[in-house]
């Protein structure tokens, strides 16, 4: 199996000599292709800093992060944003869709900064917009849509660009429940079908329970793996739940 | 003493937001001093009396247009201000949950205004004062003025009157905050950055349409202030304006809805790098800046068209100074059966007229056959009444052959011949010749004294008799001398040269004139006195072309700053969603530089349309003073407003630049 993503002894101190915050603590992992991969914690367990420095946002202190095979811990100025926008999509938890651009045109954007030829963007975009069912939407602005139908126009922007890891940072966050299984079920649906690598952090269980496996992170360390093999999404919650309680209760709210 | 330290620190923490509303504050005091000052120039001090009358005058009128001009800059810094304290809003909010009240807000505010008051007004005045100085070396160049005996001036008249129409400026300011102040509530202050305004999109279809109005009402004012400006009174006139106006606000209003639209169906363009999110910016932008947008595109047609006209009126009198008064001195006497001539009125005096040499003296006549209509024909004016119908019964000025041949003599001017049946007409009015040439073309005939007259020429004979500022004869009439025998002698006219060694003796002849009382059927004009009216004319207008120049220029490129400012301000999010997924820097700051570019060249372009027929409009109005060529003016203008409209530009641009990394 391909290697998309290998993080070996990722460190991020925060602070001075006086007064150190280990916000991610030698942290060590990989994410094999075709790969949905959870993380979970509590707020301030250092799950957010780990997902920026594998976003290219942020910078690790020490340890190596290799995305298909570049160590991005090395790369700089505009290599990086050119990695970013050709090898990265990202999703976030309010969306950061272009408020002023219709959902039509901030997919395309994600195309348009990668200078595709105008001609293929057209055909990009709707396929991607008919995957993700929200090709009514396409010419709709933010404001005129659902959070639901939100997330999943900033889905479509994120893969249109075929990147080789898809970063989700809470996608969940700000949907009703109804709308968070509708843009998992997405999620699922890109993974099987088009081989997407997701790498998702939540901190809810229910939205973890879809992917393959999850890493559990506390105070920056990573303190627990657990694998869904084949589990039903119910008997995979279940045990989620079981770690989440064993983490004691800072994850409360994970229920 | 804690409050006044959080002022200053505040100044010097927002020192770069601050930049332009400082550049514009500095730059407004500066001109205002410079204008205020020119009376305490030594330029102004030693000079002679007609031209110490032309510079009083212009003093009294830049003082009048100094009150308008303050009017402007108040606005100006009240919106400055507005925009600043909007920037600061979460500022205060935690000011007033740190328990500070309203009424400490407002001090820490009013100590802020009174330090940037005073500190620009410092700057201001050492800035203006030294501009003054170049200023005098301009006026002195102008007034021809010796300067060889310059020294530093100061007035202090100018700068008290600086001080106390910028400290009424900013005590208003000061009145204003406190009151927006009061009005604030907390939970807004808390909120202020997480306010977005509403994205309003309007209808394209809308938006085409009005735009294709406003090309529509834009194009019939154009058509009725330039081709048309002969035939329209001055109610359609004002008319025109207000569609001006009109056209100008809904051209904002569609001209984004239009672009948008344009470039949407051109894919290859649209869906390039970040032009998408360039245009839809604008037009979400351009939205709610429709008032502002159309203010600043007619305060720049303002300035272009004021300084521009201004110039080449300055240039079109003085331009054909020098060839229109070939004399030293021309005296007019319109003779009411008194047969005294000149010469013996200028004894009768006790004027010496051995003071004069080269004299010439001849008769103007005039038949009651020979006006305006009967010499332009019936052909002409069947076609061109409209241009003659106030002075179509106006007796022609008829004259001697052998005394024009005298006068041209003396000129250097060709000498002429006729047959005992010819006439011919000598004009340099541009305005005239045309339908002079026609007419003559046409073969006009003159009866004058009962005999029939054909013309030797079938166009005029460029040139003048009677001195002036600029070519400005009509035409007179050339007759054999047998023709005017009979007819009688409307006035008389006596050219001469002074007859002086050195310019002592020169300005003493001179001042005979002016100290002398002449008739009331006499007049007399020297060169001089033409000189002075002349230059006199030219630099008053250039001046009050220069302070309202500036000053509109300075207004409207500043609000465009401050809007960019606080848009860059607005957008500061958009850009980190850009950078998020992955545009590099330097695609954004293109867009940035797009974007800014656009909103600071398209009211340009407007205005530049806009000055294109309104300089056409204003060169035909100001057509008596002469004409003279619009090149130099235009390109003093174009460089003019590059540099001081360039420099707000590229601060915009970095300072939004500096704005969006943050």
């Amino acid at each position: 199996m391909e290697r998309v993503l290998e993080i070996a002894n990722a460190t991020k101190y925060y602070g001075n000599k006086s007064n150190l915050t280990k916000a991610v603590d030698n942290i060590t992992f990989d994410v094999d292709k075709g790969e949905f991969v959870g993380i979970m914690g509590a707020s301030g367990s250092g799950k957010t800093t780990l997902l920026n420095c594998i976003a290219t946002i942020d910078k690790v202190t020490s340890g190596h992060i290799i995305i298909s095979g570049t160590d991005v811990t090395e790369l700089k100025g505009s290599s990086l944003n050119k990695f970013r926008r050709e090898d990265l999509g990202f999703i976030f938890q309010d969306f950061n869709l272009l408020d002023t651009l219709t959902a039509y045109e901030n997919i395309a954007l994600a195309l348009t900064i990668q200078k595709v030829k105008p001609s293929e963007i057209d055909k990009r975009v709707r396929k991607v917009a008919e995957t993700l069912g929200i090709t009514h939407v396409l010419q709709k602005y933010p404001y005129q849509m659902s959070g639901g139908e939100k997330q999943r126009v900033a889905s479509g922007r994120a893969i249109i660009t075929n990147p080789k890891l898809v970063l989700a940072d809470e996608p969940t966050g700000a949907l009703d429940s109804k709308s968070a299984r509708q843009l998992l079920e997405n999620f699922e649906y890109l993974n099987e079908e088009l081989k997407a690598t997701i790498l998702m952090v939540t901190h809810d269980a229910f939205t973890a329970s879809y992917c393959h496996r999850i890493l559990f992170i506390k105070d920056g360390k990573i303190f627990n793996e657990l694998v869904r093999g084949n589990d039903s999404r119910k008997e995979f919650f279940d045990k989620i739940i079981d770690v989440v309680t064993l983490l004691g209760g800072d994850l409360n709210d994970a229920l | 003493m804690m409050l006044f330290k959080l002022s200053l620190k505040n100044i010097k923490k927002s020192f770069k937001d601050y930049a332009i509303y400082f550049l514009t504050l500095i730059l407004g005091v500066a001109i205002f001093y410079v204008f205020n000052a020119m009376d305490s120039q030594q330029a102004m001090m030693d000079v002679s009396k007609s031209k110490k009358e032309i510079m009083n005058l212009m003093n009294n009128l830049l003082g009048g247009v100094s009150v308008f001009v303050s009017f402007v800059l108040g606005f100006l810094i009240i919106y400055a201000n507005k925009f600043l304290i909007r920037k600061r809003k979460k500022e205060f909010g935690i000011y007033m949950t740190l328990g500070m009240s309203k009424g400490h807000i407002s001090k820490i505010l009013l100590i802020e205004t009174l330090l940037i008051g005073l500190i620009s007004l410092a700057v201001g005045l050492v800035v203006g004062i030294f501009f003054s100085q170049l200023m005098s070396i301009v006026v002195a160049k102008m007034f021809e003025v010796d300067m060889s005996s310059y020294t530093f001036s100061l007035s202090t008249a100018a700068m008290f009157k600086t001080m106390i129409y910028f400290g009424i400026m900013y005590l208003l300011v000061m009145v204003l905050n406190v009151f927006v102040i009061s009005r604030y509530k907390l939970i807004n202050l808390i909120t202020a950055n997480k306010q977005n305004e509403k994205v309003k999109i309007k209808n394209p279809i809308l938006s085409i349409i009005i735009f294709v109005i406003s090309i529509a009402i834009l194009s019939y004012a154009y058509y009725q202030v330039t081709v048309n400006i002969m035939n329209i009174s001055f109610k359609q006139f004002v008319l025109c304006i207000i569609l001006g106006i009109i056209g100008t606000l809904l051209f904002f209003y569609g001209v984004s809805g239009f672009v948008l639209r344009l470039v949407q169906a051109n894919k290859k363009l649209y869906l390039k790098n970040l032009n998408m999110f360039v245009l839809r910016q604008i037009n979400s932008k351009i939205n709610t800046t429709v008032f502002s947008m159309s203010v600043i595109c007619i305060l720049l047609f303002l300035t272009i068209t004021i300084f521009s006209s201004a110039m080449t009126l300055n240039l079109a009198v003085s331009k054909d100074l020098k060839e229109v008064t070939p004399m030293d001195i021309e005296i007019l006497q319109y003779t009411d059966g008194n047969d005294a001539t000149i010469e013996t009125e200028l004894e009768r005096l006790n004027f010496n007229i051995d003071n004069y040499k080269d004299i010439i003296s001849f008769n103007y006549y005039r038949d009651k056959n020979v006006t305006v209509a009967t010499a332009l024909g019936k052909e002409v004016m069947r076609n061109y009444s409209d241009e003659f119908k106030y002075n179509n019964q106006m007796p022609e000025n008829l004259m001697k052959l052998s005394d024009y041949n005298k006068v041209a003599k003396q000129y250097g001017s060709e000498v002429l011949s006729l047959a005992k049946d010819e006439y011919l007409v000598v004009a340099d009015y541009e305005e005239v010749l045309e339908y002079r040439n026609m007419a003559l073309e046409g073969g006009v005939k003159l009866k004058v004294g009962g005999r029939e007259y054909k013309p030797k020429y079938d166009k005029i004979v460029f040139g003048f008799v009677e001195l002036s500022t600029s070519h400005s004869n009509t035409g007179i009439f050339v007759l054999p001398d047998e023709a005017l025998a009979e007819v009688p002698v409307s006035h008389r006219v006596l050219l001469a040269n002074y007859n002086a060694d050195n310019d002592a003796e020169y300005d003493k002849i001179e001042n005979m004139l002016e100290d002398m009382t002449l008739p009331d059927n006499m007049s007399g004009r020297s060169k001089t006195q033409l000189y002075d009216s002349a230059v006199g004319v030219g630099a008053i207008v250039t001046f009050i072309g220069l302070y309202l120049g500036i000053i509109f220029l300075i207004s409207s490129a500043a609000i465009l700053a401050l809007k960019e400012l606080s848009e860059s301000l607005d957008n500061k999010e958009r850009y980190q969603i850009l950078r998020k997924i992955g545009a590099a820097d330097d695609m954004i700051n293109k867009s940035l530089f797009k974007q800014i570019g656009i909103f600071f060249l398209v009211p340009l372009l407007l205005a530049i349309i806009h000055s294109i027929f309104g300089i056409k409009c204003a060169n035909e109005m100001l057509s008596v003073f002469g004409r003279s060529g619009m090149l130099v003016s235009i390109i003093l203008t174009a460089l003019f407003i590059i540099a001081i409209y360039g420099c707000y530009f590229l601060l915009t641009y970095f300072s939004s630049k500096r704005i969006i990394q943050e």
